[in-house]
């Protein structure tokens, strides 16, 4: 089977439509992360407390809204997400490093507000930590045990425990659900002087002000030096040239990434960092796989014009393009689809990279580097040079 | 079969075997289950798939530096009355921000060059510098302070670890966090309740006994109204636990401590849960030797005087001293079993050199970390099955021969992170899905090279041979640069992001391997099976 076979498409012919494309889709973003929406930064880099919480049955996100604002907790971003569960994100003027985890406690207190005054005194087991739940027991003893109590009532609490974030998701309906996992004695326990509240609290993160700085500086020089590599290595291989020209289309990918998290107003979180630096890597290798192909068509076509053997180094090297980000593409989408919730912002920087990746290795990094040729034409200058490996590993200059 | 060749199906083999082994040592026994648990007790979880808690908190160092400038200034009262020696005033103009700095003030001229002999051979660690009007700048010297400063964050790292591996949590990671400045990192998998812990890491547990000079105050001006003002020199004002004398409704209760210690909680040999004269939950404490003598050596000059326990900053207990007493003590306050456990636990372990502040704070609920895991395999699987299926369509047996490299490629990486202990993160399967998708890269270039050179009329053998010289170049420039952005990935990034650089450097290390070494074996191997002008299925 061959998708693409001896193609010739004039690609360098159609550099004006690309750079219209690039330019409207990287001038939409610097608009809006200028104008609009800004860079939408997660709480890892902007600081503040995120509360992942889980509901018992759908819940009411405007409702949540409205009651943690007559709280107090005003500018609260209340966001419903699968599984009946709500992201609820304060933003760091509510998170001080005085007292980290007030903004947490104080969005539990409104959440249990409706069930709080009915439960009053009452031991809550959506919200509760095994160990919690083991002291409590032994407090209660519905067993009456006289030894081991301390280990018999935490591997009991533990069973409960497992029932519930395990099978349950992490959040128990009911106390009937937590039938046949531990005595009905213990059960009768529970429902006595126990209560599962509508809602757990699934993951928690707390960023202060001090951190959410450092991580979005160490993101920033982990960004330039990933550039830099790439322009020192480059330019080491190659001419220095090709090493800007690379660095340049990574930059424009990263851009359009950056700009397409901005235009959707998507937080930019630390493992959508992870995938930009993945992007720098993986837009560069596509871009080396034509110009190693540029080196050796230099060598092989001396006759040729620079613009004519890009066109047919691009030709010849597409169909190993096409394949491979499909196939990368096909990996990611993967991830995209069933990587759950965790994952959605650094697939999503994968899924937009691969695509915008691809396409500037054919579309930008080339035409760049016959562009400067050109440029360089214009002023009567010699024509840029590459250095070719031969076959005793010594360097030769050989004009294009 | 070439002799050559079966030299390197040997090291296809063994290689294989090597990461099995990496991947699953000698498992207890072989079924599913035990199987399973052999890969878990070589590839950890991290604390995003497993559950658990992330801390970041930052020593605060400038409480090191300010005990070890109050021990100074309590030395130098004492030498400078022994010695005869006179000045108006001796204080610390700014303790927040230069903590090691002592003014000492009207200082007679004729006795100055006594006062700075006095300073160097008493306070080895501080200089002394004349300032305005007869007053000195005493102040610690530079070296002195970064190595005191990097000892209080050492010393809170062994005590937090201490107290870590009395509560059994396993795997912790407690050490320095090196991307910011005195601020420790502290991971616990599997521990579903960070308050407790914060309650054991926070309780810097900073006990000290000194002389109580005045008190109970309702508030803080009333203690200085009965004061005419002024506090007695070297003397600070220090709020009481709530409910000290077991009345809630007293509300606050002030009183004024002398700065300095009698003794402190590193004097302490032991302590351990135990009953007061009224059977109520109180710690008692064993000084050490030397913690004894100084404590007789005060009781004893302080009889009738009041003696305050402090804790922390608050003061917990007052107790008149009816008479001398030597070692051991008694600290109650209304505590709960469960506080006076903590408590001692707390002591035993050491005191903190220093304050704590948290910067962050992380809880991944379990349930969440098992959604993770199975999201992640089920989206590693999908795509893992994808890229399989679409070689063997497109390149047919060549298909076969990419796929088998691939899972080989996958083996690899699995035994490289049990061989190191690496921890796999959600972000870590991603890059193990990566890998799959950017490995199956180099066989793709590999693959329709050949297919160029077989159409230019070359022979099997020799488009073989062309394809992979051609394309090796590539492959290692293209490795190369993604390397190095996972590297700087890997120094950069923090736990599930480190999780994914060390799997993306693994399996394209791996499939350097994997995609050029075994792939050409099997190439040859086929090739060498065929008649001379057989075609390739490729």
């Amino acid at each position: 089977m061959e998708f693409f076979r001896n193609t010739s498409i004039d690609f360098l012919g159609k550099k004006w439509y690309f750079l219209a494309f690039s330019l409207i889709f990287s001038v939409a973003g610097v608009f809006s992360m200028l104008f609009w929406h800004g860079i939408p930064l997660g709480v890892d880099f902007r600081g503040g407390t995120l509360v992942t919480v889980k509901y018992a049955h759908p819940p009411d996100a405007a409702k949540i809204h409205s009651e943690l604002e007559a709280a107090g907790l005003k500018n609260a971003r209340v966001q419903p997400s699968a599984n009946n569960e709500v992201l609820i994100a304060l933003d760091i003027q509510q998170t001080s490093e005085q007292d980290l985890t007030k903004g947490k406690e104080q969005i539990k207190q409104v959440l249990a507000g409706p069930t709080a005054s009915a439960n009053a005194g009452k031991f809550d087991l959506n919200n509760s930590s095994s160990l919690g739940l083991a002291n409590y027991l032994l407090e209660k003893d519905p067993l009456h045990l006289s030894t081991d109590a301390n280990p018999r009532y935490t591997a009991i609490a533990q069973g409960i425990v497992d029932q519930k974030d395990k099978v349950r998701g992490g959040v128990l309906g009911s106390i009937d659900e937590l039938n046949g996992i531990a005595d009905p004695a213990v059960l009768a326990s529970l429902k006595a002087g126990a209560f599962t509240s509508d809602f757990g609290v699934r993951d928690v993160a707390i960023v202060g002000p001090q951190v959410g700085q450092q991580l979005r500086r160490q993101a920033w020089l982990a960004t330039l030096y990933s550039l830099a590599g790439m322009l020192v290595y480059l330019g080491l291989r190659f001419e220095w040239i090709y090493g800007v020209a690379a660095v340049l289309t990574v930059f424009h990918d990263t851009l359009i990434t950056v700009g397409a998290f901005s235009l959707l107003n998507w937080e930019i979180s630390l493992t959508v960092i992870a995938a930009i630096l993945t992007l720098i890597g993986y837009s560069n290798n596509d871009t080396i796989v034509v110009f190693d192909r540029i080196r050796e068509n230099i060598k092989l076509l001396r006759r040729d014009k620079l613009a004519d053997i890009v066109n047919k180094s691009i030709n010849q090297t597409l169909s190993r393009t096409i394949l491979t980000a499909g196939l990368t593409f096909l990996t990611v989408l993967a991830l995209f689809l069933f990587g759950g919730e965790v994952l959605h912002g650094f697939s999503f920087a994968l899924v937009i990279g691969i695509l915008i990746g691809t396409y500037s290795s054919i579309a930008i990094a080339a035409p760049i580097l016959v562009a400067y040729q050109e440029w360089r034409a214009g002023r009567g200058q010699q024509p840029i040079s590459m250095p070719v490996r031969t076959g005793n590993g010594q360097k030769e200059k050989v004009k294009a | 079969m070439n002799k050559n060749l079966t030299w390197k199906w040997a090291v296809i083999a063994a290689t294989l075997l090597l990461f099995l082994f990496g991947i699953f040592g000698i498992p207890k026994d072989w079924t599913g289950k035990g199987l399973l648990a052999s890969i878990t007790d070589r590839i950890h979880l991290g604390l995003d798939l497993r559950g658990g808690t992330h801390l970041i908190l930052q020593v605060q160092v400038n409480d090191a530096v300010n005990v070890d400038s109050d021990n100074a200034i309590a030395r130098l009262r004492e030498d400078l009355r022994t010695k005869k020696i006179n000045y108006a005033d001796m204080t610390k103009p700014d303790p927040v921000n230069h903590a090691e700095l002592i003014v000492v003030k009207g200082v007679t001229p004729d006795q100055s060059s006594d006062f700075k002999t006095i300073v160097s051979d008493r306070l080895p660690d501080y200089d002394v510098t004349s300032g305005a009007e007869n007053s000195f700048n005493v102040a610690m010297k530079a070296t002195n302070l970064s190595e005191l400063k990097k000892r209080a964050v050492e010393q809170a790292i062994e005590t937090i670890r201490n107290r870590i591996d009395q509560l059994g949590v396993s795997e912790p990671v407690i050490q320095e966090h090196s991307l910011g400045s005195y601020q420790i990192l502290v991971q616990l998998p599997g521990v579903d309740d960070p308050a407790r812990v914060k309650e054991i890491i926070q309780s810097t547990a900073m006990l000290e006994i000194k002389q109580s000079r005045g008190g109970p105050y309702s508030s803080e001006q009333q203690a200085l109204q009965e004061n005419g003002g002024v506090l007695p020199p070297d003397s600070v004002l220090m709020p009481a636990k709530a409910g000290m004398r077991g009345d809630r409704e007293a509300g606050e209760q002030w009183y004024i401590i002398s700065r300095a210690a009698a003794v402190s909680g590193r004097d302490l040999r032991t302590a351990e849960p135990s009953r007061d004269e009224n059977g109520q939950p109180a710690v008692r404490f064993i000084l050490t030797g030397d913690g004894g003598r100084k404590f007789y050596s005060f009781t004893s000059a302080h009889v009738g005087d009041y003696l305050a326990v402090v804790l922390d900053n608050k003061v917990q207990e007052v107790a008149v001293i009816k008479e001398a007493i030597r070692d051991t003590g008694i600290i109650n306050g209304r505590f709960t079993e469960q506080q006076v456990t903590d408590l001692a636990m707390t002591l035993r372990s050491g005191a903190l050199p220093a304050g704590i502040k948290y910067l962050e704070e992380r809880t991944v609920g379990p349930s969440l970390g098992a959604d993770s895991i199975k999201s992640g395999v089920r989206a590693a699987v999908a795509g893992m099955l994808a890229v399989l299926i679409f070689m063997l369509v497109y390149y047919r047996w060549a298909g076969v021969n990419a796929d088998v490299a691939l899972i080989l490629n996958l083996i690899i990486l699995l035994g490289f992170m049990g061989f190191f202990g690496a921890v796999l993160t959600l972000p870590g399967i991603a890059g193990v899905i990566l890998t799959v998708g950017m490995g199956v890269d180099s066989n793709v270039l590999i693959f329709e090279r050949i297919r160029e050179e077989l159409r230019n009329g070359k022979t099997p053998p020799s488009a073989v041979e062309q394809g992979f010289s051609h394309a090796w170049v590539t492959i290692v420039d293209t490795h190369v640069t993604t390397i190095v952005s996972a590297a700087i990935l890997f120094i950069f990034g923090t736990g599930p992001v480190k999780g994914f650089a060390t799997t993306l450097v693994f399996g394209l290390a791996a499939n350097l391997f994997t995609a050029v070494f075994v792939s050409r074996v099997i190439f040859d191997w086929i090739l060498g099976r065929k008649q001379r002008g057989e075609a390739l299925s490729i």
